[in-house]
């Protein structure tokens, strides 16, 4: 008995009534537990949905679009007048980045860009009876190897085949199988301007993002002008960078400088980051849930406990305990099932990680890939911590305080 | 001799339960206890002799009237200088034994002495020992509550009421539950507690024999001190 007596007298009440004490405890533990495994899987599909993103796209993008209208010229000329114009159309601009070589050539000075230009549009790809919509992407393929990692995608074929074939395209593996293409296979493609194109397939790629693998095509730049009839027309230049942190500031300065609206790999992706926030709410409130149930396991065990310990609680306070003296050991009794239950969800939450990383299984959804991606992380472990410990003292207050309100006298006069 | 100041006094204690029909537990009490007095309170049952006992120990609050301990009234102190009076100056035995049934005979001795923390561990060991081998209880020590008989489990209860060596011990019907020969130990404790080591005891008992040998006798009917 060297322990603090308060610490001793909640320890032996929770070791006298084992059974609810080991479901209470379990409960706090499959609540830290699924924590760590939800957030370790979580955070590890979503770095790796990013890191995918950083990998394969360009880290910015510059497009042949402005964030605002231009400014008509009659807003030129009443720069502040109250009088407003209906009915005008933003002036036709020509599409296509205008100067593209003087920007590319521009961004290559600057140290750690990489910087490949592209045309980029829509066709339809015609193969036997089957259309099916894609996008053309017109590229410099030794340019386009510094920048992204589509000649590292290839699951067939060569990058150099766009220079050898007459006319090569190089398809997505989604594209070729939902049409039933194979390599050397010779494809119609037919765009919007009315152009037709005979041409043949000299690779296939699969960069484990869906909808790339979906519905994007390849062609040299200049197939692409002539097929989207914009001869010499340069609508995206896509860089890629030795630091990607630095991509929001970089698309920053090059919209300022240039006007063209300029994307770095976040904006780009805003959508799936955006489904991320939600994806972590729903994680929260799970896990959140869960520990409220246990909650309600240490809440139950302890208002029993306090019901039928009210003997003792009697006999306690008339003898000297104060009231913060009686409250106090049951709120131990929340902080020992509440610290035992975080342990052992650590516990159990590492193995579950370790089991889950041990799964090879094939999956698709925004990306492709087999078994799971965990992010392992000492920060998962002190939030779970921390809920857990937070939970089981606040559900041993209330019945605590109630404990500690109990008089003395109504006790022993009822009980003797 | 000069009339010590009465360690344990009432002054016209009254208790009333407030209620639609207001219950009076013990009306215009006066009573004095000296250091060293064996007081026994009788009466029938239902007169009042418990809800005077609690008012006494300051377990309970009176509707009006006053406690005084060792001359100071009580009425008005907060709730935790009173639990401290309680540890320090009181040693209560009530008729059910009221030991924590998860602690030993003797961890149930130390608990007052742990918290009113004046006494290292190892002097807090000794006491408790030394209390219950006082009590006969030397072998029994180390049992828990369920392992005992009710006359040891009563003699523990006196070990633990004892613990922080109290001036004034407030027992209450602590012999109801014993045979007779567990009874009359028992109340020749009490008896040497007052003769021989000073203290106020105050003791609430049916049995007539039994309270024939104390110094004083105080009947109770109705809540009232009748002579
Ligand atoms: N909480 C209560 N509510 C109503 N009546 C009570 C309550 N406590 C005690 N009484 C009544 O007050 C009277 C005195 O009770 P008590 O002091 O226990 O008497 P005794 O100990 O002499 O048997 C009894 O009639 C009892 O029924
Ligand atoms: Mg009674």
């Amino acid at each position: 008995m060297a322990t603090p007596l308060g610490l001793a007298i909640a320890a032996r009440h929770l070791s006298h009534r084992r059974r609810q004490t080991v479901t209470s405890l379990l409960g706090v533990a499959l609540g830290v537990a699924f924590f760590i495994a939800i957030a370790s899987m979580m955070q590890g599909f979503q770095q790796d949905f990013v890191n995918r993103i950083i990998d394969s796209s360009p880290h910015v993008t510059i497009k042949d679009e402005f964030r605002t209208p231009p400014r008509q010229p009659v807003e030129n000329v009443y720069p502040d007048a109250v009088i407003q114009l209906r009915g005008l159309k933003p002036r036709d601009e020509v599409r296509g980045l205008r100067g593209a070589r003087a920007i590319i050539a521009a961004l290559e000075q600057l140290p750690g860009l990489k910087v490949a230009p592209t045309l980029a549009g829509n066709a339809l790809l015609r193969y036997g009876p089957k259309d099916s919509s894609v996008n053309v992407i017109g590229i410099v393929p030794d340019k386009e190897r510094l920048v992204t990692k589509l000649e590292k995608d290839l699951i067939a074929g060569k990058l150099e085949g766009l220079y050898t074939a007459a006319n090569g395209i190089i398809l997505g593996e989604g594209v070729a199988q939902k049409a039933g293409i194979g390599m050397d296979d010779l494809v119609t493609v037919v765009s919007p301007e009315g152009v037709v194109l005979r041409m043949k397939v000299v690779g296939i790629f699969r960069s484990g993002l869906t909808v790339t693998d979906n519905f994007d095509t390849y062609m040299l730049m200049k197939k692409a002008q002539v097929l989207q009839n914009r001869p010499n027309v340069i609508n995206r230049v896509r860089i890629r960078m030795d630091d990607v942190e630095q991509a929001q500031p970089l698309a920053r300065k090059i919209e300022a400088r240039f006007g063209y609206r300029t994307e770095s790999w976040q904006e780009q992706s805003s959508n799936v980051l955006g489904i991320f926030v939600i994806q972590n709410v729903i994680m929260y409130s799970t896990v959140g849930a869960i520990l409220i149930v246990a909650c309600f396991g240490i809440f139950n065990v302890i208002s029993t406990v306090v019901f039928e310990k009210t003997k003792d609680i009697g006999i306690l306070k008339s003898m000297g305990f104060r009231d913060a003296d009686i409250r106090r050991i049951f709120v131990y009794e929340g902080l020992m099932v509440g610290s035992i239950g975080v342990v052992m969800g650590w516990a159990l939450g590492f193995g579950l990680v370790e089991f889950m990383g041990s799964l090879h299984f094939k999956m698709e959804g925004f990306v492709r890939a087999e078994g799971l991606v965990l992010y392992k992380s000492a920060k998962h472990y002190v939030i779970s911590g921390a809920m857990g410990l937070t939970a089981s003292t606040f559900a041993a207050w209330l019945p605590a305080r109630r404990a500690s309100r109990l008089k003395p006298v109504d006790i022993v006069r009822g009980a003797a | 001799m000069t009339p010590a100041i009465p360690i344990l006094e009432a002054r016209r204690l009254t208790r009333e339960l407030p209620g639609p029909v207001p219950v009076t537990l013990v009306r215009d009490i006066d009573l004095t206890v000296a250091a060293g007095e064996f007081v026994a309170i009788t009466g029938p049952s239902g007169s009042g002799k418990s809800s005077l006992l609690y008012l006494l120990g300051l377990l309970d609050t009176p509707s009006s009237g006053d406690v005084l301990v060792d001359g100071l009234p009580t009425v008005g102190i907060p709730d935790n200088p009173l639990a401290d009076l309680r540890l320090s100056r009181f040693g209560f035995v009530f008729q059910f034994h009221f030991l924590l049934p998860e602690f030993s005979a003797r961890d149930n001795v130390e608990i007052p002495m742990r918290r009113l923390g004046l006494l290292g561990t190892g002097e807090i060991r000794d006491r408790a020992e030394f209390l219950l081998e006082t009590l006969g209880l030397a072998e029994h020590a180390h049992k828990l509550p369920e392992q005992m008989s009710g006359g040891q489990r009563q003699r523990v209860a006196v070990a633990r009421a004892l613990a922080n060596d109290p001036a004034i011990i407030l027992a209450d019907e602590p012999t109801g539950n014993l045979d007779t020969k567990s009874a009359e130990n028992v109340f020749s404790l009490f008896r040497q507690l007052a003769s021989d080591q000073g203290r106020a005891v105050v003791v609430v008992t049916h049995d007539t024999e039994l309270a024939a040998r104390a110094d004083r006798r105080i009947h109770l009917v109705d809540g009232r001190i009748v002579p």
